[in-house]
């Protein structure tokens, strides 16, 4: 069987199905961490909004005021 | 001599110390993540056009060969995650270094991860090559008990409300499950097996012409890539969720206060 111009011959779904959960798994993992950055950068920002903020943030900014 | 060293100008601390400090550690992350996401983005496609296009097939195992270039790296990286956890448990018990147990929690997931897909594609390429989807031979057992180690690390993490405590024992269970990473190297050499002795990392020189070597070899540099640049992804994100709940915590104290 040819798939995108590859032979992949007799056992071409075994290939494909291997690349076909190669790539969820890795895009998976992707989305995730890209996923959990946003939702906790969010939620920082969420928190600074209501004036919570680390100490050392707090410090700083006064400091630059 | 007191006053001499006191006089001293404060050296910025370096190599892991340095890192120490997480807000340190954010800003070198932020600083190399982009790099290392287009590095590996690059890799990656040279990679997988090698194994692809260029690579011919196995005289024996015709073209289902290209199910190697994600079973082998994935295997190797399936088990540089439980030796990065081992040494970021030695971090933790050892050193007390703050971000270990950080690095420990986070890459529990992404080795799982590549483990279950070394399970899957092994599965695949076996069928066809050996005529089953899976055998209980000494290295599938021990490659299952490994993702099974994995889970039970990645649940001990969420059972345990009580991170440092919780970064302890997830530590001593990761340095007993190390125990396990000799056993899936040398299964093959041990015990009569299925699966085949090493073929690249062997006394005596890989049994791989280079016309297939070099591609796998890409690979495995491209999937080590990817390892990493999600694990560094993966702690800013663990850094940033401690920072929230630190804050959140601070809060309810205040509340309580007033």
């Amino acid at each position: 069987m040819t798939f995108l111009g590859i032979d992949l011959g007799n056992h071409a779904g075994f290939i494909i199905a291997s690349y076909a959960v190669a790539a969820v798994i890795v895009g998976g993992l992707i989305a995730w961490v890209m996923a959990d950055y946003r939702t906790q950068r969010r939620k920082l920002v969420d928190l600074d909004r209501r004036g919570l903020r680390r100490r050392s943030a707090s410090a700083r900014s006064e400091g630059q005021s | 001599m007191l006053e001499t060293t006191s006089s001293l100008p404060k050296a910025a601390p370096s190599g892991l110390r340095g890192l120490a400090n997480p807000t340190r550690f954010l800003a070198l992350v932020d600083a190399t993540l982009p790099w290392l996401i287009g590095i590996t983005a690059l890799v990656f496609a040279f990679g997988l056009a090698q194994a692809l296009f260029v690579a011919p097939e196995d005289y024996q195992q015709g073209a289902t060969v290209k199910i190697m270039y994600l079973h082998v790296p994935s295997a190797w990286l399936s088990m540089m995650g439980w030796t990065v956890m081992s040494i970021a448990a030695l971090g933790t018990l050892v050193w007390r270094h703050p971000l270990a147990d950080v690095a420990a929690k986070t890459a529990a997931p992404i080795g799982a991860a590549l483990t279950f897909l070394c399970l899957v594609t092994g599965s695949l390429w076996g069928r066809p090559m050996w005529g089953t989807y899976w055998v209980w031979d000494a290295r599938l057992t021990s490659v299952l008990v490994l993702f099974l180690m994995y889970l039970g690390v990645i649940a001990l993490w969420h059972s345990v409300e009580d991170q440092a405590r919780a970064a302890r024992a997830a530590a001593v269970l990761t340095l007993v499950g190390a125990v396990n990473l000799p056993i899936i190297k040398f299964s093959v050499d041990w015990w009569n097996t299925l699966h085949q002795p090493a073929s690249v990392f062997r006394m005596g020189g890989p049994t791989i012409a280079p016309s297939i070597l070099i591609p796998l070899l890409i690979m495995a540099v491209a999937f080590t890539l990817l390892f990493f640049t999600l694990h560094l992804a993966a702690m800013r994100n663990e850094i940033l969720r401690r920072r929230v709940r630190s804050l959140l915590m601070q809060q309810a104290e205040a509340a309580q206060r007033d």
